[in-house]
């Protein structure tokens, strides 16, 4: 088979730039297979994250020629012919060559309310098969925080990352507002402080979805659909009025249950 | 109970890896925009000439037809072509009626969650393909005015609901040849799959998807819900799919009933 050759960006925060590496391609191989090879050959303090080598950890995302996607699954004979270039998520502070510091998103889960159930009734909580199919998908998340990285909101705006969980925790929200045993209502903590309403709907994080997750058609859209019935929809403000019902606030929605 | 505040902040800033380019794609990412503003463009100008036009909407007893372009239903002006109007109309209007329907229709397209993806893409570059950078310094997406107002969706499937309506007994109507009877034209086969297009776009919206059941809690609960739900859901699926047909066919219908109406073109009689 022919070379190929392998522009990979190193570097750290204080800065870096490409270097390139020429090798044998074998045939099969994925992109993190060849990182691999160029590791135990010509770069031994080359660095990158992985873990399973089964698209199944999410560790090893990076930008693949300039697209988010799992090294250990990008096939190299199913990329375009020339050079490949390998660079680190953009979206995440650099940490060292291929690795990105991605603390942002364990600070965005630590900020979702978790599931708060009524008390235990006698017979114990009972859930049917229609509700546990519902959310079966949100669950197949890996957290390869791709979606994340992809997503334009805080791709291209650094200082929106203050007020936006983005669309993996998203999907999260969903799957909490669409569980038949959860009582709290996040839907203005969603508008307010979570930035549901930066969200426009490009899909490009269902585009870089691994799991094949319908992010915005099944998750960012249905509760986009909610915050309008919470705040925005006169018809459904005047049906709360008559029959005295109240929204929770976001900071009564916020307070999570303790561990 | 014991409440838990979260504690930590996001952190800002922080260096970002690789080099500070718009993209590194290879592929042709700007071939989507692209195609996408054409179709577009080319439709508002189509449909805003056609609007104006105020003639070559109807085809009447004069060819023994009942065919009236979806642009002009219902036909609610002072000034509308003997046979066109509908049983109320809009006292003192006498420009194009198609000025006042059009309103809804493409309101109902403007706010559309997939018609949102695609301009935002190809007209505001926001961005303008998966990981190409954005075409501005600062955003807030819609959680400001104009944008906020996209949260009025719903109300423009409402009335389009309606317009399917009108646009299903204009099918039906169109089945009617004046003088002769009933029978099937190639007009009709028009705005029948206009009305089908029609109703399969407005029934595939996402709006339609959490009105009929996916703003529940528990389907367990709401069986029929849950049943009309399932029933949209495979629909709303290929949504990108019924939004491009109905566009194209709304447009083709107003171009064969205004080529009919005009005598460029004979309304082929089938059965």
């Amino acid at each position: 088979m022919a070379d190929v050759t392998m522009r990979i960006w190193r570097g750290d925060a204080n800065g870096g730039n490409f270097e390139t590496f020429t090798l044998a391609q074998n045939e099969g191989e994925v992109v993190l297979d060849v990182i691999h090879r160029i590791q135990a050959t010509e770069a031994p303090d080359l660095a990158c994250r992985w873990n399973c080598k089964a698209g199944k950890c999410g560790s090893c995302s990076a930008e693949i020629n300039g697209k988010p996607r799992l090294m250990c699954m990008t096939r190299m004979d199913q990329l375009p012919e020339g050079e490949v270039t390998v660079t680190p998520m953009k979206t995440f502070p650099i940490i060292r060559d291929l690795v990105t510091d991605v603390s942002f998103n364990y600070v965005q889960a630590q900020k979702v309310p978790a599931l708060l159930p009524p008390p235990m009734p006698e017979r114990g909580y009972v859930m049917f098969q229609e509700d546990v199919e519902r959310g079966q998908e949100f669950r197949k998340c890996i957290e390869c925080f791709m979606c994340q990285d992809v997503c334009h909101v805080i791709r291209d705006h650094e200082e929106n990352k203050e007020h936006y969980s983005g669309p993996r925790f998203f999907i999260r929200y969903a799957e909490l507002e669409m569980h038949p045993l959860d009582t709290n209502d996040r839907r203005h903590l969603l508008r307010e402080e979570m930035g549901l309403g930066y969200c426009n709907i490009t899909k490009c994080c269902t585009e870089v979805c691994p799991e094949h997750i319908h992010i915005t058609d099944n998750a960012i859209i249905p509760l986009k659909e909610r915050v309008v019935d919470a705040a925005y929809d006169p018809v459904a403000w005047l049906g709360r009025k008559i029959r005295r019902k109240h929204n929770r606030t976001a900071d009564e929605a916020a307070v999570q249950p303790a561990p | 109970m014991a409440v838990m505040e979260s504690s930590t902040s996001v952190v800002l800033g922080g260096t970002r890896g690789g080099p500070s380019v718009t993209h590194l794609r290879k592929d042709r990412w700007w071939l989507q925009p692209v195609v996408t503003m054409s179709i577009l463009t080319a439709f508002v100008i189509y449909s805003t000439w056609a609007a104006f036009q105020n003639r070559y909407y109807y085809v009447g007893a004069g060819v023994h037809r009942d065919l009236i372009s979806p642009f002009y239903s219902p036909c609610i002006a002072d000034d509308c072509v003997s046979g066109s109007k509908a049983g109320w109309h809009f006292s003192g209007w006498s420009l194009s009626p198609a000025l006042l329907i059009l309103i809804f229709p493409l309101g109902f397209r403007l706010t559309c969650y997939y018609y949102r993806r695609s301009y935002y893409r190809a007209f505001w570059w926001s961005p303008p393909a998966c990981a190409v950078a954005d075409a501005h310094g600062t955003y807030t997406g819609e959680t400001r005015f104009p944008l906020i107002m996209q949260n009025v969706h719903r109300y423009f499937f409402y009335a389009g609901l309606v317009f399917n309506v009108l646009l299903t007994i204009d099918a039906v109507e169109a089945f009617r040849e004046p003088g002769l009877g009933w029978g099937v034209s190639v007009g009709t086969i028009v705005l029948c799959v206009n009305a089908a297009l029609l109703w399969l776009y407005s029934l595939s919206c996402h709006a339609c998807r959490h009105l009929c059941g996916g703003h529940v809690k528990s389907f367990s609960q709401h069986k029929i819900r849950h049943r009309l739900w399932k029933l949209v859901t495979p629909l709303n699926a290929k949504h990108m799919n019924f939004a491009w047909a109905s566009l194209f066919v709304v447009a083709l219908t107003d171009v064969y009933v205004r080529l009919v109406a005009s005598g460029a073109l004979t309304d082929y009689k089938l059965f």
